[in-house]
């Protein structure tokens, strides 16, 4: 049995007004395991369109009421995926040429070969598998190209694109700052995917989620047995990423063991898995990411000074979304466009108090908070428009409070998501477009209670 | 036909009966196409079904068709009672080869377990090796066996079983 999109067996529908053209080709694909249904006319079969559930229609031209040409439009217009084939009479062959041109596939004249059918649908399958195979190709390339998604026309981003630009194509260590939400993951893929290294991995660690015994085999891999649980010798992600980069997401978290480890590899390009005595040398680029005060954790002794030296080489800082509020209408319609399209939504724009808001707010969770909001919005949005009641901006904050600056309005706008969500720290993290730890550091910093 | 009876009782392992009735196929002659309408005939078997819990299965000689294809070497209900079969393209001699009555007769074998395996709900199977593989020209039913391959065997089994 061939399958179509899904998972699901290959659907065929058979527009005809013959009984018997319509009643043999639903038998003979249902035989063949696809899964099948007929349509008298050109109502019936409009009634049986909806967008993907037909992956191949065949057409008779000749149709009572609306004839096989204007529905082969209408369909197109319904879904413009659908594969469509004509039947045709010796007699109407001009127009199924004709029709060809207007988009159809192939046509077949009654009565057709069985074993031109029956390759002319293996083909249309293969085609079809093709297609959508190139389409999630294009879609993973268009994941490893990202510095497209690096939204921005604001004079901070144009300076980030042209460091990026800049620092790709050496093979410097970058250090990329900025506060949580700003894209700092986006920004190290971009400079790995515009550097020579782009044909070999980026492997990202988030250096936050580890603890201290894990580091070590993380970072480096281990041999089996090498602790309860080695049960098999592991890779780790420096021997990953050898020939690409690695990138060090929140390198300010790591625990000074790992620290010292880490300064070593920087310096041999070589070390030994964990319970092996085999010394590896790896190729790699580093770029690591922060949203700590790395000077301040030096000075207070958190951070080695050295390390910090050699992964502070050029340093890249990416500005917080208040600071760039010219961006927000072009994130907002970027974010609306990709994420109505594949959420299969009709909400096409903003209406102007819904924009004015949302320039007005400071966005404490940055891009990954827009984006979340715009999502939220386009789920509860009724028209095609988003409006401020669909926007997810507590009320509060919906207006400038008296004390305006930054801590107050992240202090009161972090205090009301935790009320909204009647404190649950996990869905108030992903509300705020923050992690967990964040979040605890900030209820902690302000101080606030239940 | 007593060789045919005993090949299918041996692979359905159920007991095959054979019905010696005739009616005219007239009705579903097509004088353009010099060809005869299986679907009709269909309909005029299950006329003829002795009981509801029987499969009925025709064997022609004559050329069918359904109508919007050129051919067809016979035609089952999915799921249902009866089929109907044809040697008329089975044979040699229509390509211009030499009569081969053995060839003939396992070629025939072949597309009655074939039908009578979709009126048990079987659907076309891609093993080349297996007798549910659909084939458009005679020469490659050559190549298929008699037998149905283990997945379509246990759907078969399946579908005895809750009948």
């Amino acid at each position: 049995m061939d399958f179509g999109k899904n998972n699901k067996p290959v659907s065929i529908l058979v527009v005809d007004d013959e009984f018997s053209v319509r009643d043999s080709l639903t038998k003979w694909f249902k035989e063949d395991g696809y899964r099948a249904d007929a349509a008298a006319d050109a109502t019936e079969a409009l009634k049986k369109l909806k967008p993907g559930v037909w992956d191949i229609i065949f057409l008779d031209i000749k149709l009572p009421g609306m004839d096989g040409m204007e529905l082969q439009q209408r369909i197109k217009n319904i879904d413009p995926n659908a594969t469509i084939i004509m039947i045709t009479a010796y007699a109407s062959v001009d127009t199924a040429v004709k029709s060809l041109k207007e988009g159809a596939y192939d046509y077949v004249t009654k009565p057709v070969d069985p074993d031109y059918l029956s390759h002319l649908v293996t083909n249309v399958i293969k085609q079809r598998r093709l297609l959508s195979e190139n389409i999630q190709l294009k879609e993973r390339i268009q994941e490893l190209y990202e510095i497209d998604q690096i939204i921005g026309e604001s004079p901070a981003m144009s300076k980030v694109f042209d460091l990026i630009k800049t620092v790709a194509p050496m093979d410097t260590t970058v250090m990329i700052k900025g506060e949580s939400g700003t894209g700092k993951e986006l920004i190290a893929r971009a400079i790995h995917s515009n550097s020579p290294r782009r044909f070999f991995p980026i492997i990202t660690v988030n250096c936050g989620g580890l603890t201290e015994g894990l580091t070590e085999s993380e970072f480096f891999g281990h041999e089996k047995g090498a602790f309860t649980g080695a049960l098999y010798r592991r890779k780790g992600k420096f021997e990953m990423a050898n020939g690409g980069t690695i990138f060090l997401d929140e390198v300010g978290n790591i625990d000074p063991k790992s620290q010292t480890d880490l300064l070593r590899v920087i310096e041999t390009k070589q070390f030994t898995r964990v319970g092996g005595d085999e010394v590896i040398k790896v190729d790699f680029r580093l770029i690591c990411a922060t949203n700590r005060d790395l000077e301040l954790a030096v000075k207070e002794g958190k951070f080695r000074e050295d390390l910090y030296y050699r992964l502070n080489v050029f340093s890249i800082s990416i500005p917080p979304l208040r600071e760039r509020r010219s961006d927000i209408p072009l994130l907002c319609n970027y974010f609306l466009k990709r994420l109505a399209s594949s959420m299969n939504k009709p909400v096409t724009g903003f209406s102007s108090e819904a924009m004015e808001q949302m320039e007005a707010y400071d966005w404490p969770g940055n891009v990954r908070e827009l984006k979340n909001a715009i999502e939220r919005a386009i789920v509860v949005a009724k028209g095609f428009s988003i409006t401020v009641e669909d926007l997810p901006i507590p009320p509060s904050l919906k207006t400038v409070p008296e004390d305006q600056s930054l801590e107050a309005v992240e202090r009161a706008h972090i205090e009301n998501i935790l009320e909204q969500m009647g404190w649950n720290i996990t869905r108030s993290a992903e509300m705020l477009g923050i992690d967990r730890a964040t979040l605890y550091h900030k209820i902690e910093k302000y101080g606030l209670r239940k | 036909m007593g060789d045919l009876s005993s090949t299918l009782s041996n692979i359905f392992k159920l007991p095959v009966f054979f019905l010696q009735k005739s009616f005219s196929l007239k009705e579903g002659y097509d004088g353009v196409r010099n060809q005869f309408n299986s679907t009709w005939i269909l309909s005029r078997l299950l006329e003829q079904l002795p009981d509801e819990s029987c499969k009925l299965l025709g064997v022609t000689s004559v050329d069918l068709y359904v109508p919007v294809l050129t051919f067809v070497f016979g035609e089952a209900q999915l799921e249902g009672k009866a089929a109907v079969v044809s040697s008329y393209r089975l044979r040699d001699e229509l390509y211009g080869l030499p009569k081969n009555p053995e060839r003939l007769k396992e070629r025939l074998e072949k597309e009655a377990i074939h039908e009578l395996g979709h009126t048990f709900g079987l659907i076309h199977c891609r093993r080349p090796e297996c007798v549910m593989y659909s084939v458009t020209y005679a020469e490659e039913i050559d190549f298929k066996s008699k037998n149905f391959c283990d997945v379509c065997s246990t759907i078969l089994q399946g579908k005895k079983d809750s009948s």
